[in-house]
């Protein structure tokens, strides 16, 4: 009855949340005396995970898998839980696992609680604290069915190694046909995502226009961080939606989020109070941003954005 | 084209979040209701179809007499017929499984729901609804073209997007992108006055169960004040992010 993760890869290599998402499992499997399964689909190196405390891993390798499908996945993970006959289930919160864990909830009749942020509170009955209010509050949640899943929220919990040998099993489950045929993927591939940054650069309004984009991309180059962009932005279609942080956008959760020119109204701060620490710069001393914020630059974007990757250049040159 | 939107009653964007009952319960006191925005993207495609392609738009909430205002709006909106299943919405599984009956009973071919709500982002009753239906299932979608039975959508991924084909019977999760910002639609006094007439029914919910419940709520603990630096000084600010917060 060990707990069972699910382990995402992209192209062979585990993705960061994998990782976060073992290092969790493991962490609940000591709570509850028991040991850490992963099921591991197309990855090339599955005893990788051993790094982060998981005992045993159901090594999938399928080509009719080879392009991420949430009905098919559901079920390989579905069958792997009864293999092990694991009664709580780990996944993360990236856009797939989203995708794939309420198919996988009604094929495990398992209770689902999605953007969990801790460690269980209680294990019987089992307790989560989630995010809600799109993170302007948490609420405990209990599940009471016998299977539980578990949606890790991103940068949450934190990567944490934990050496163990990773027995490393071949595995062949069943998979259906499914309905949803992927035609084609369309990826920024050169560039750190949201989802899986430590650091993000947003831009507001203050930008002026799409033109003078180049200063955020040029201060998330530095910081090897993604890029976002406040509502009116994408609305203005100066960005893609998918940049769009807020309620009704992307949530981050980063360990430092930059705004740069974005006034801070209460649907983007929601979008962003997850992230650990908030850098606000903008030119309005009055902007609800810096009330929420840990450090505040009162300045115009366009002096001190240069200004602050000339300084960022010059700190990592130190530090390399 | 039979198109089913479920509508999500939440509180305003702008809303404060509060919590009474020894913070058991979601303090509902000054607060507006609006359609969930994710919703609200499906709702305007879905009356897009309807006025492009043909179709009939049904809404359905899942929740007592005080939804009806925000069921009112979307009839407004334009959406032909309203549903009310008379029962509060307890957890996300029972409120898929609410609308999975009224799905199959109603012999639907698309139901479009919001990737999540606003109030408790559970990002779960989309999946489970189509899981519970078996109905195919595109979630995150900012796409949506239907030719006959024929579908052809675009979904957010992480870093991008994914171009899918597939079939009806379907259920989608839409989000923004599905349609334009400036698509979405205010409703007018015509609409309004319309929406008067339209049918909302009243359906008594069916034997579900619960998987998961609130226990309490919490509020984020409040932050100190910002450490201001000037734009003379970005050297302290580097040193203040890489020795103090240790984020560089």
């Amino acid at each position: 009855m060990s707990v069972l993760v699910y382990t995402e890869s992209e192209q062979g290599t585990y993705k960061k949340v994998a990782f976060e998402v073992a290092s969790y499992a493991r962490a609940i499997a000591d709570q509850l005396g028991t040991s850490v399964t992963a099921i591991s689909i197309n990855a090339e190196d599955p005893s990788l995970l051993g790094t982060y405390g998981v005992t045993r891993v159901l090594n999938v390798k399928d080509s009719k898998l080879d392009t991420f499908n949430a009905k098919s996945y559901a079920h390989v993970i579905n069958q792997a839980a009864a293999e092990e006959g694991s009664k709580i289930v780990i996944v993360s919160s990236s856009a797939d696992s989203k995708y794939l864990a309420p198919l996988l909830a009604i094929e495990l009749k398992a209770g689902y609680a999605s953007n969990v942020v801790a460690l269980p509170t209680n294990l019987s009955p089992f307790t989560v604290k989630r995010t809600a209010f799109t993170n302007k509050a948490f609420n405990e949640t209990s599940i009471s069915t016998s299977i539980k899943l578990v949606g890790l929220s991103n940068n949450s919990f934190g990567i944490k190694e934990q050496a163990t040998e990773a027995e490393v099993v071949n595995y062949a489950p069943s998979i259906p046909d499914n309905g949803v045929h992927v035609e084609s993927v369309d990826k920024v591939t050169d560039k750190v995502t949201i989802a899986d940054a430590d650091i993000v650069v947003s831009g507001g309004r203050g930008l002026k226009g799409p033109e003078n984009w180049g200063l955020i991309e040029d201060l998330a180059e530095v910081l090897g961080a993604a890029t976002a962009c406040s509502k009116p932005v994408s609305d203005l279609g100066w960005r893609p939606h998918g940049e769009h942080v807020g309620q009704t956008g992307k949530p981050v959760a980063a360990n430092l989020y930059i705004a740069v020119g974005i006034s801070g109204a209460i649907q983007h701060l929601a979008g962003i109070n997850a992230s650990k620490v908030k850098l606000v710069i903008n030119t309005d001393p009055e902007a609800p941003f810096f009330k929420a914020a840990d450090y505040g630059v009162v300045g115009d974007a366009f002096e001190v954005v240069p200004a602050l990757i000339e300084k960022l250049k010059a700190f990592k040159a130190q530090n390399a | 084209m039979k198109i089913l939107v479920c509508i999500s009653h939440v509180p305003d964007t702008t809303s404060k979040i509060n919590f009474s009952e020894g913070d058991t319960k979601f303090d509902t006191s000054g607060v507006q209701y609006i359609i969930n925005p994710n919703d609200e993207y499906g709702l305007t495609r879905a009356i897009w179809f309807k006025e492009k392609q043909g179709a009939t738009v049904d809404v359905v909430n899942v929740g007592g007499p005080e939804t009806e205002p925000t069921l009112r709006k979307a009839l407004a909106l334009g959406a032909d017929s309203a549903i009310r299943v008379n029962t509060p919405a307890l957890d996300g599984y029972a409120v898929a499984e609410q609308l999975a009956n009224v799905f199959k009973n109603g012999d639907y071919d698309l139901v479009i729901a919001g990737r999540e709500s606003i109030d408790y982002n559970g990002g779960m009753v989309p999946g489970m609804l189509a899981g519970l239906t078996n109905a195919n299932f595109i979630n995150t979608c900012i796409s949506l073209d239907i030719d006959g039975t024929n579908v052809k959508a675009i979904r957010e991924i992480d870093g991008g997007k994914e171009t899918v084909n597939t079939s009806l019977p379907l259920v989608i999760g839409a989000q923004k992108g599905l349609v334009e910002e400036s698509d979405l639609r205010i409703p007018n006094m015509r609409g309004i006055m319309m929406a008067r007439k339209k049918p909302l029914t009243i359906v008594d919910p069916i034997e579900a169960s619960t998987e998961t419940v609130t226990v309490k709520f919490e509020k984020p603990k409040p932050k100190g004040a910002v450490t201001l630096v000037s734009p003379d000084n970005l050297d302290e600010l580097v040193n203040l992010l890489h020795t103090e917060a240790k984020v560089i």
